[in-house]
């Protein structure tokens, strides 16, 4: 069966999905730990299939400030991946690795731009190495880009990218803990329609 | 009492007295404001895309709130049918961002001023002239369109309040 949008998967390939957001997720607090050199607690992700307009109430509402950091994805499966960092991750992530903080775009110098990209870049990989480990297609990552900005508007580069093809995109919400400090983060997976047959056909899912 | 009414992401509504029209974070979408000063019929648009005639899947283009040059015809045509005049009606637009640095998808590249574009040649297209216009560079929007006054208010996380 070939799908044609995100709302067609069943329910055991949303549970693949699911899976590889768990491993990913997981991946992503080992490495963010090691990166801190602090303990990173990670509760079970929430994944689910949502479109656009839930996605922003999930965040927080449309006008939310929010850390967005956007890679394309090439190889077999192409796409974007987009992680949006609420305030409280960015904070814990440029006070451990630079000691400063985090006071909007505007406050942020190139290191401290660097350092969050840095550090998406690393968790990007975590649910890109977990995706390619348990599907053996490649998959690759572009350089990232960052924004400091409302949700809806970070949202509405994906949205409009994929507006012809789906109005679902899959999120991931980790939240991330260090000591008494929670932090949350969001990953948005965006493959192509395509991709995502191929993907799941190399799961043995397709039928 | 004056009512907010929301307008989603590839939607559109009218509002009359001294009701306010909100579309919130416009990014590289672009939100239409037109406004009939006799009526006091204010009217408001949120696009994604330049153009119906760039994707073929029939579902999509069920959505004509969604591209440029269908949502901003249905928008004057709601706002005549609710007592508007067309020759009156003046535009004032918004958003159009670049998010993003481009990555690796080239369709991606420049969507906002695309968009821009493609809502200027529609306005045009409909003898629809622009009064005032805040779009381009990296940041988001949140419009707001009064029907007292036609006033449209701009507002962003790091550049403040506009009043156009």
């Amino acid at each position: 069966m070939a799908i044609n949008d995100y709302g067609d998967l069943n329910e055991i390939q949303l549970d693949a999905l699911k899976e590889i957001g768990n491993i990913g997720s997981g991946n992503a607090a080992t490495a963010l730990s090691a990166m801190l050199e602090r303990e990173v607690n990670i509760a079970v992700p929430k994944i689910n299939v949502l479109d656009y307009s839930s996605v922003c109430d999930t965040l927080g509402g449309p006008e939310q400030l929010l850390v967005g950091i956007l890679f394309g994805i090439s190889g077999d499966i192409t796409g974007m991946i987009m992680f949006l960092l609420h305030k409280e991750f960015a904070h814990m992530v440029l006070n451990s690795l630079v000691g400063s903080e985090f006071d909007g775009y505007s406050g942020l110098d190139e290191m401290d731009k660097s350092t969050i990209q840095e550090v998406g870049n690393i968790m990007a990989g975590s649910y890109v190495n977990a995706m390619a480990a348990m599907t053996g297609l490649t998959i690759d990552l572009s350089v990232p880009t960052m924004n400091v900005d409302m949700a809806g508007a970070l949202l509405s580069v994906p949205a409009i990218y994929y507006a012809n093809i789906s109005d679902k995109i899959i999120v991931i919400e980790d939240e991330f803990g260090h000591e008494q400090v929670g932090a949350s983060s969001h990953v948005l997976l965006i493959p192509e329609v395509d991709g995502l047959t191929k993907l799941m056909k190399s799961l043995g899912l397709d039928s | 009492m004056s009512k907010t009414i929301v307008v989603g992401i590839a939607d559109y509504n009218i509002a009359k007295d001294c009701d306010v029209l909100v579309t919130y974070a416009l990014g590289s979408c672009v939100g239409i404001c037109l406004y009939d000063p006799l009526t006091k019929i204010a009217g408001l648009s949120h696009i994604m895309l330049p153009t119906i005639t760039e994707f073929n899947d029939p579902r999509m283009t069920l959505q004509r709130g969604k591209y440029a040059d269908t949502a901003i015809e249905l928008l004057m045509q709601s706002m005549i049918n609710a007592g508007a005049l067309r020759i009156r009606l003046r535009a004032k637009i918004a958003g159009g961002a670049q998010m993003f640095a481009p990555i690796n998808n080239k369709n991606l590249a420049g969507i906002g001023e695309r968009n821009v574009i493609a809502v200027k040649k529609e306005l045009a297209r409909l003898r629809i002239p622009i009064v005032a216009e805040d779009t381009g560079k990296d940041y988001g929007r949140t419009q707001f369109l009064s029907a007292e006054d036609g006033k449209m208010r701009i507002k962003s996380v790091n550049r403040g309040e506009s009043i156009y």
